[in-house]
């Protein structure tokens, strides 16, 4: 079932004025329930815009947003519920951080939707749990932190929430490559326990490769695609015209395809690479 | 070679801090012991996790940070000495990570010409200054634009041109495409080997990309602020286990041929590039 969905939905800034500029052209989406997605596009190519009408922060100018086949912005008194049901996690979260102890900074969202205490600290527990957070630093402050814990502690906040989508705006960037890594494996274990749905936002094609079921790809304020990742990567020529590109591993491989090398078309991380090498290669040992 | 950059024995550590957070009393130094001499018109990047000092290692060079022992020289120029601070932050030009913390003026053009202004620069050579620099960055045609109308890779881009119109032999950018998409990334770093092959300038390359690091001459890795490799990418990408083992990474191409190297295949530990691995896999194949 899908659980967000857009129907030509457009918006335009400042319109009326000579800076008008629609950032996001009639755009149709069906997001589906228990998904891991990745968000990818060039700078401007509006997804950030996009993404902040999936929990109404901003209105379309035209078409819907429909949340579990409700509009959101049918009822205005609703929209409190829809941003509790659709979390948002931006950039550089942990500038968000400003409460005394990280577990009561996590706490935070839990305690406005009117939850019991009890379930509260169930909440901050296991959400702390999921993000591989050791409990004594629930009681530290979140300023006294490393840089990952920080922000670590900021996107639990709104996975307490619990929300049925969660949106990552570029939840690595700056963290070194194991970070990232620890970040990404931590995310997906999270997607897999609540089975919510998780858009994740990001310039690196290797890590939503590797992390994410379907990719979502913005480009010149329209979807160009939703598809699944290994159907993506397959158009890299169209990708790389769109100011993005392929896995480095992917565009060996294909180069090596287009050389007549019988390999599959979804190779997109080392591990599927090396293994359809291997296959390869054992093909050969039992032809001589 | 003449050194350009020499640094010798630097031991550092930040300032306790004085509000009641619950740091250790004991503050541990940062960088231990750093020797490190880099080569005029060389292009080295240095690795490391977050926290090995790297950055912290980056801002002594241009005398953002001092020694609390050991010396840092910028063409023979002590940076603890303070009447030699702006001809060393002269010679030494630093771009950081995030382009909207660099950028002070409203148009392009005299966002460039800041820093020569402060230099006392004449105006008719500032001007020929800001125009080379734009050129040199290939943001000329953008002079007259707004920076706040520009993507993350142009920004970058101008504030690397800022740098430029001083005139440096080096420059030291931390993670300069770390906000930038990808296009936005290949920009940047096409500037920077341009600027490093066309006009000799030094750069100093802070990264967690490792295919950026593939670009460089030479590769240095900080942990735990001690340099623990020092190398062509080559021979640092070959070192697999190290490199994860301290929390980094190699190239994918150079993981595959790892990984078939373990199961008995003989592919050469030395492939950074996409070129190498399809020629080493054609070879195998």
């Amino acid at each position: 079932m899908a659980i967000l969905k857009t129907e030509g939905l457009t918006y335009t800034y400042s319109a009326g004025t000579p800076f008008e500029k629609t950032a996001v052209d009639h755009v149709d989406l069906c997001i589906e329930e228990n998904k891991m997605i990745g968000v990818i596009g060039h700078t401007g190519s509006g997804k950030s815009t996009l993404m902040q009408h999936f929990n109404g922060l901003l209105k379309p100018t035209s078409g819907k947003m429909l949340l579990e086949g409700e509009d959101i912005w049918a009822d205005k008194a609703k929209l409190r519920d829809v941003r509790f049901k659709v979390g948002l996690v931006f950039q550089y979260p942990e500038y968000q951080l400003f409460e005394e102890t990280v577990a009561k900074d996590i706490a935070f969202g839990p305690k406005n939707m009117g939850l019991s205490e009890a379930e509260i600290q169930t909440r901050i527990l296991e959400t702390a749990d999921m993000l591989g957070m050791d409990r004594e630093l629930l009681e530290r402050s979140p300023f006294a932190l490393s840089g990952g814990q920080k922000r670590r502690a900021a996107i639990a906040g709104v996975m307490a929430m619990r929300p049925k989508v969660l949106i990552l705006d570029e939840p690595c960037a700056g963290l070194d490559p194991k970070g990232r890594n620890l970040m990404l494996s931590q995310i997906r274990n999270y997607q897999k326990k609540t089975q919510s749905t998780v858009l994740l936002v990001s310039h690196s094609m290797e890590d939503v490769a590797e992390f994410t079921e379907k990719l979502l790809v913005m480009s010149k304020a329209k979807l160009f695609c939703y598809e699944d990742t290994y159907q993506v990567f397959r158009r890299a020529e169209e990708l790389k015209q769109l100011g993005l590109r392929v896995p480095q591993i992917a565009s060996v491989m294909q180069s090596l395809r287009k050389k007549g090398y019988d390999l599959p078309e979804d190779l997109y991380t080392v591990e599927a690479a090396k293994n359809a090498v291997l296959a390869l290669l054992g093909k050969g040992a039992v032809q001589c | 070679m003449e050194k350009i950059i020499k640094a010798e024995h630097i031991v550092f550590r930040y300032p306790a801090d004085t509000e009641e957070n619950q740091k250790p009393a004991e503050n541990p130094p940062i960088l231990k012991d750093i020797s490190l001499e880099i080569e005029k018109g060389s292009f080295t990047a240095i690795l490391g996790h977050n926290g090995s000092g790297k950055s912290t290692f980056a801002k002594h060079i241009n005398a953002i940070l001092l020694p609390e022992s050991g010396k840092m020289y910028v063409e023979n120029l002590d940076t603890s000495d303070e009447n030699l601070l702006f001809e060393i932050r002269q010679k030494a030009g630093m771009v950081f990570q995030n382009p909207d913390n660099q950028i002070v003026a409203t148009v392009v053009e005299e966002d460039v010409a800041f820093a020569p202004e402060n230099l006392g620069v004449p105006p008719a050579e500032i001007r020929q200054r800001v125009d080379d620099a734009l050129k040199a960055v290939n943001m000329y045609e953008y002079k007259n634009h707004a920076p706040t109308q520009l993507s993350g890779g142009q920004k970058q881009r101008i504030a690397i041109a800022g740098v430029i119109a001083m005139q440096p032999d080096c420059i030291i950018l931390d993670e300069p495409t770390a906000m930038l998409d990808p296009q936005g990334r290949q920009e940047v770093m096409q500037t920077i080997q341009k600027l490093n092959q066309e006009k000799g300038i030094t750069i100093v390359l802070i990264t967690h990309y490792m295919e950026e690091a593939a670009l460089a001459d030479r590769i240095v890795v900080i942990d735990d602020g001690k340099i623990i490799l020092d190398d062509t990418p080559k021979k640092v990408f070959s070192q697999v286990e190290q490199m994860k083992a301290l929390g980094l990474d190699v190239p994918q191409v150079t993981e595959l041929a790892y990984e078939l190297r373990k199961v008995g295949y003989p592919v050469s530990p030395e492939i950074i590039t996409e070129e190498e691995c399809m020629q080493a896999l054609e070879a195998l194949l």
